[in-house]
């Protein structure tokens, strides 16, 4: 199991998830980098991240749209809060207009990602969430796009078990 | 998709508090009136009794009537939506973990580390 723990705060409206991956801190902080990999793992099958902008120097801004099977195409931001390769991130994440202008009609969440070394080539990331607020938390899950993941779900087991079995025949 | 009831927040604002948790841990088995319940902390009596109304206010709990005695009750299925939301987003980022190990297993065998 990648995932090794998870802690929910409903009344902090945090998630912390740690997981440990057979990498080095280096290359799992390209998985965040690399806007071409981060395209491959941020966004579910159904609907796939595309990266337009993306620079991760504190005051940078990333920027992608998803696009869903009915062919909408959300587009979202991060402003890059801290940033210290290969170790940490710190990034808000919000809804874009069709200009990139942030849309505070939507909420956004803050995420803190952290990258070490456990030793014996092994690196844990921890990614801790926080809402802004409870109706923020409710709106954003309430989205499109996690109906899409819902649905989705099956789908990605399969994918998965096919990408695995390229990769390590 | 339906997945929070309109007094939301005043769910998650319940459990923002310590004490009010306890209350709602202990009221899971519904044995105890407010009297009883009030007997567990050092506040005063009209103190849990404000917060017992502010779970119930927000369907946390409700009051029972056993017998002659009336006895606090959690309401479970308002402990789960409350729940519910956090686990819809794990589940989004468990996915996120399971992807990027497949991605660090690709590149692993690329460049043959």
């Amino acid at each position: 199991m990648t995932v090794t723990a998870v802690h929910k705060d409903p009344a902090a409206r945090t998630m912390i998830l740690k997981a440990e991956f057979d990498a080095s801190p280096e290359r799992v902080w390209q998985l965040w980098a690399d806007p071409r990999q981060l395209e491959r793992w941020w966004g579910p099958p159904t609907y796939p991240a595309t990266v337009t902008n993306h620079d991760l120097s504190v005051g940078g801004r990333v920027e992608y749209y998803m696009t869903g099977p009915e062919g909408d195409q959300p587009k979202a931001y991060w402003i890059v809060l801290e940033a210290e390769p290969p170790h940490r991130l710190v990034y808000l994440d919000g809804f874009a207009n069709d200009d990139w202008s942030p849309n505070d009609e939507l909420p956004g969440t803050t995420g803190r990602v952290s990258i070490e070394d456990i030793g014996g080539g092994r690196t844990r990331m921890t990614i801790e969430s926080e809402f802004p607020t409870v109706e923020a938390m409710e709106q954003l899950l309430a989205m499109g796009m996690e109906e899409g993941l819902k649905g989705a779900v099956g789908q990605i087991d399969a994918i998965l078990a096919e990408d695995r079995a390229g990769a390590r025949p | 998709m339906q997945i929070a009831p309109p007094d939301f927040d005043r769910l998650f604002g319940a459990l923002s508090d310590a004490t009010r948790r306890d209350i709602v841990r202990r009221a899971i088995d519904g044995g105890e009136g407010v009297a009883e319940l009030a007997g567990h902390y050092s506040m005063s009596f009209a103190a849990v009794q404000k917060h017992v109304a502010i779970l119930e206010r927000a369907g946390l709990i409700t009051k029972e009537r056993v017998g002659r005695r009336k006895v606090v009750r959690t309401n479970l299925e308002a402990l789960r939506v409350a729940r519910r939301l956090l686990d819809q987003y794990e589940q989004l980022w468990r996915d996120r973990v399971e992807r990027m190990t497949t991605l660090l297993a690709e590149s692993g065998k690329e460049t043959d580390r």
